[in-house]
């Protein structure tokens, strides 16, 4: 069998990851890395056009633009767009958060087949019609999840979660029926010539192409996006909230629990420190603190987790459980107990030991496909992390201290800005 | 979070590519003297490997009263053994840098690990010992009986869709073990002793009702070498007798009706299906296969285009078959109705589509479209290590072979329109169609519905 030409960072900090990096001509950022072993080629498209930059009054633009891109173009029809690209076997896929608003495609390297699904995908990245009908019946989709949304106790945690988190800040938002209600075509129309310009669009290339092949995908990909009109509006920063606790009545059976605070942001030089500290907290899977002591212990949670999302402004640390309503009470103040502790004392050094042989051992993991490293490197391209972030990776974790870790948290992690949402929990 | 994790039995998503697969030559595989069978894959991309143990022993061979047992044991297979106490498995395996979990379905219960591959020696080490020396006592039995009752409301009593498979399942099977849902009633979960759970160790975990699957940065002589080393000196028994308890034939169609909070309503269709037995002879669940393919297969396919986009009677709908199970089989139709449309009206709009099949066929170009995928997918699958293992131990689980999956493939590519409509004809009938209906009930009673429109807009 074919063996890939491609291997790095088999646990080596030194080895280098070949991230080849350029500007295509239209302005827009390019991040390359050959992986021949497989004849396919993975495409992503990132845009600063996620939640971030929707109006607050039209939460759900962001959505409902990213949906409506592949709903026709210019030359072809949304159902001529899905056969073209169905007919050569490709795949597209996309995802819209807070900061970014992505598109990828799949496909089989092969000159045909790549030929038409990348003409296909630049027609929907460069050259949307945004169709009447398509528009009102997306838009009336789009209403039908929210409401379907409110009624579910994880939704309607998180919601409530990132309103107390964010309050004005447009990380708070999340589509409600009217907001969607108040969206007009125009609105799409207009939030695409403003945000999927070519100068804030980040392209990734990871497989079976050379540096001459990827440049021209880039350009191809890019060239007849729409020129920005000016930087794009600068956000205010990120209010820590004040500390409070938020009970919401819901039947389920279960009580739904959130607890955080916004945290970090990308870039941020308490990254690894956070990150090697979380893995003791509650992301080390089946051996973290808070499954040891809510799961294993006590068995109040089949899910019990922590993680930081860093986004481009502080993002939030996530703390979750689901449990039985009766004992929401008893299992939210063992995590309180648990999170203080961890607070107060850090990792042992026998902990910091395990988290950093995970992280580092388990570095191989995280980019032993192609998909998976499309996604890294798209995350270093999107947040302009060091092309070295990768190769950096294990060494940065290596050299975290339990001091450190401690100093880190107790920067980010002040009670006083703590939130909590109870979802299922206060009716009688 | 993905914690254990349970399989979905309605994966009614699942595209034509799902259980397709490529050259199947570089696999190779030894029997060890009790009857453990290793098959190994090299894949030598990336310096991981994968590490599986599949047991022939899923929610098919429990019966009434110790529901979910299959399932809880899985549960308990982390709390230790003689000589590695609770949560240490855990530990070691992260430690070495890896990740793992283990899943529940119908027809197995399997664990894994994804290893730098150095660590891979470890795995089998580990894997060795709870194959035969698991405790399960009863304070750990009774901890972990919480957890799986609470994964049972988060996954199930919580989630009105899922409470509409789990009627549906219980509604289409009158006597096949199918009909029990695989995280187990609660009220069996309730009453279970960790007794039930050491039983059930005893009677299924056994090397002769298991295989091994590795697939990675490996050499297969070496993986055999140390599959011999830990797994060859576990001794073999006899396997209890499973009975067939093969489905009466159904007459007539069934229905069904769940009441949840929820704001949409939602509808699910299941025919009974034949699955695939014997690779070279069945031709059926191919064109089943690629039927499914033609109606939810890809951007274009028929219930979207039809249905959401062209009519706007659903917001959502999907089509799923699974062509390998050890049991019956099932092809499954689900939607959503649009605002103001009703599960009566999406139930006429599909029957409408399946009637338009029946009567036109399918056009060649569908075929192909529906082909390219499968091609495609063959290349696509190869970038993940872990999905080719999924793919032998699915094809192994069910009784068939590895060397099954390149068959699949050519009797995929063969299928002919005609073949299609016939299996459409055949098989998507009310006598074998059970439908499952949600009705959405107001989150706090005391607010009454309004009633929805009797015609749409």
């Amino acid at each position: 069998m074919a063996a890939a030409l491609l291997w790095f960072a088999a646990g080596m900090a030194q080895a280098a990851l070949p991230i080849q990096h350029w500007t295509a001509h239209s302005g827009a950022r390019v991040y390359f890395v050959a992986s021949r072993g497989l004849p396919m080629l993975d495409i992503n498209v990132d845009f600063d056009a996620g939640g971030r930059r929707v109006p607050a009054d039209r939460a759900g633009l962001g959505g409902l633009t990213h949906t409506l891109l592949r709903a026709g173009s210019a030359a072809h029809s949304e159902e001529e767009i899905g056969r073209r690209i169905a007919d050569v076997g490709a795949q597209l896929g996309g995802n819209v958060d807070r900061d970014r608003s992505g598109l990828s495609l799949r496909t089989l390297s092969s000159e045909r087949e790549r030929t038409q699904a990348l003409a296909t995908f630049a027609e929907i990245l460069q050259a949307p019609a945004f169709p009447e009908a398509a528009f009102a019946r997306e838009k009336a989709r789009l209403g039908d999840a929210v409401k379907e949304d409110e009624t579910k106790p994880e939704a309607v945690a998180s919601r409530a979660f990132y309103r107390l988190l964010y309050g004005a800040h447009p990380y708070a938002l999340a589509p409600t029926p009217e907001t969607v209600a108040r969206i007009e075509r125009a609105d799409v129309e207009g939030f695409y010539r403003a945000n999927y310009v070519a100068a804030r669009a980040v392209v990734t290339i990871v497989g079976d192409a050379d540096r001459a092949l990827a440049e021209r995908i880039a350009e191809q990909l890019t060239a007849g996006l729409p020129r920005a009109a000016g930087a794009p509006a600068t956000l205010a920063p990120v209010t820590p909230p004040q500390s409070q606790t938020l009970r919401i009545a819901h039947p389920a059976s279960q009580s739904h629990i959130l607890l955080g605070l916004p945290a970090l942001a990308r870039g941020d030089p308490d990254y690894f420190p956070l990150l090697v500290g979380n893995y003791v907290l509650g992301g080390g899977g089946f051996v973290s603190r808070l499954y040891l002591e809510v799961r294993e212990k006590r068995g109040y949670a089949y899910s019990v987790y922590s993680y930081f999302l860093p986004l481009a402004q502080e993002g939030p640390l996530q703390i979750g459980l689901q449990t039985r309503k009766e004992q929401a009470e008893e299992a939210l103040a063992l995590v309180r107990t648990v999170l203080d502790k961890f607070l107060a004392g850090g990792p042992s050094a026998a902990e910091l030991k395990a988290a950093k042989q995970n992280l580092e051992g388990g570095f191989a993991l995280r980019i032993d496909s192609n998909r998976k490293l499309l996604e890294q490197v798209a995350l270093i391209g999107f947040y302009r992390l060091p092309l070295t972030w990768l190769d950096d990776f294990a060494r940065q974790v290596e050299q975290v201290s339990v001091t450190e870790v401690r100093a880190a948290f107790a920067r980010r992690v002040r009670p006083e800005h703590l939130v909590t949402v109870v979802v299922g929990s206060g009716e009688k | 979070m993905k914690n254990r994790m349970f399989r979905c039995m309605f994966a009614l998503l699942a595209a034509v590519a799902a259980s397709s697969a490529g050259a199947q030559t570089d696999v190779q595989e030894r029997t060890l003297a009790n009857g453990l069978r290793v098959i190994v894959k090299e894949d030598h991309r990336a310096p991981t490997a994968v590490h599986m143990v599949w047991y022939r022993a899923g929610s098919m061979d429990e019966v009434s009263g110790t529901s979910g047992v299959a399932h809880v044991l899985e549960h308990m297979m982390f709390k230790g053994t003689r000589t590695v106490k609770s949560g240490e498995f855990s530990r070691r395996i992260a430690a070495a840098g890896g990740r793992e979990n283990a899943f529940t379905n119908r027809d197995y219960t399997a664990y894994f690990q994804q290893v730098p591959k150095a660590a891979l020696p470890l795995m089998l080490r580990l894997e060795a010992d709870r194959m035969s020396n698991l405790l399960v006592t009863k304070p750990e039995f009774s901890q972990e009986i919480k957890v799986v009752m609470e994964e049972r409301r988060l996954r199930t009593d919580d989630q009105p869709r899922a409470l509409v498979a789990e009627a549906l399942n219980a509604e289409a099977y009158v006597a096949h073990p199918y009909r029990r849902p695989v995280i187990g009633w609660m009220n069996d979960l309730a009453n279970m002793s960790y007794v039930d759970a050491r039983n059930w160790y005893v009677r299924w975990y056994l090397p002769n009702n298991a295989f091994v699957v590795v697939v990675g940065d490996v050499k297969a002589d070496e993986v055999f070498a140390l599959a011999q080393k830990y797994y060859g000196a576990i001794k073999a028994r006899p396997l209890p007798e499973r009975k067939p308890q093969l489905e009466p034939e159904q007459r007539g169609v069934r229905r069904l009706v769940v009441k949840a909070p929820a704001e949409l309503p939602y509808l699910l269709m299941g025919w009974k299906c034949p699955v695939l037995r014997d690779a070279d002879k069945d031709w059926q669940p191919y064109a089943l296969e690629v039927l499914t393919g033609v109606l939810d297969g890809n951007e274009s396919a028929r219930l979207n285009q039809s249905l959401v986009r062209d009519h706007r009677l659903a917001s959502e709908v999907g089509a799923g078959y699974d062509t390998t199970a050890r049991g019956p089989g099932m092809c499954f139709i689900e939607g959503t109705p649009s605002q103001g449309r009703s599960t009566a009206e999406l139930e006429a709009g599909l029957r409408a589509e399946l009637a338009r099949l029946v009567r036109d066929g399918v056009g060649e170009d569908e075929l192909a479209r529906v082909k390219a995928q499968l091609v495609a997918a063959q290349v696509f699958k190869r970038d993940s290590i872990f999905g080719q293992a999924m793919e032998i131990g699915q094809f192994e689980s069910a009784g068939l072979s590895y060397r099954d999956i390149d068959r699949v493939l050519d009797g995929l590519k063969a299928v002919s329109a005609e073949q299609v409509r016939a299996v459409a004809k055949q098989y998507f009938v009310d006598d074998q169609l059970s439908v499952g209906v949600l009705e959405p009930q107001p989150l706090d009673p005391a607010r009454a519905r309004p009633a929805p429109p009797a015609m749409g807009h």
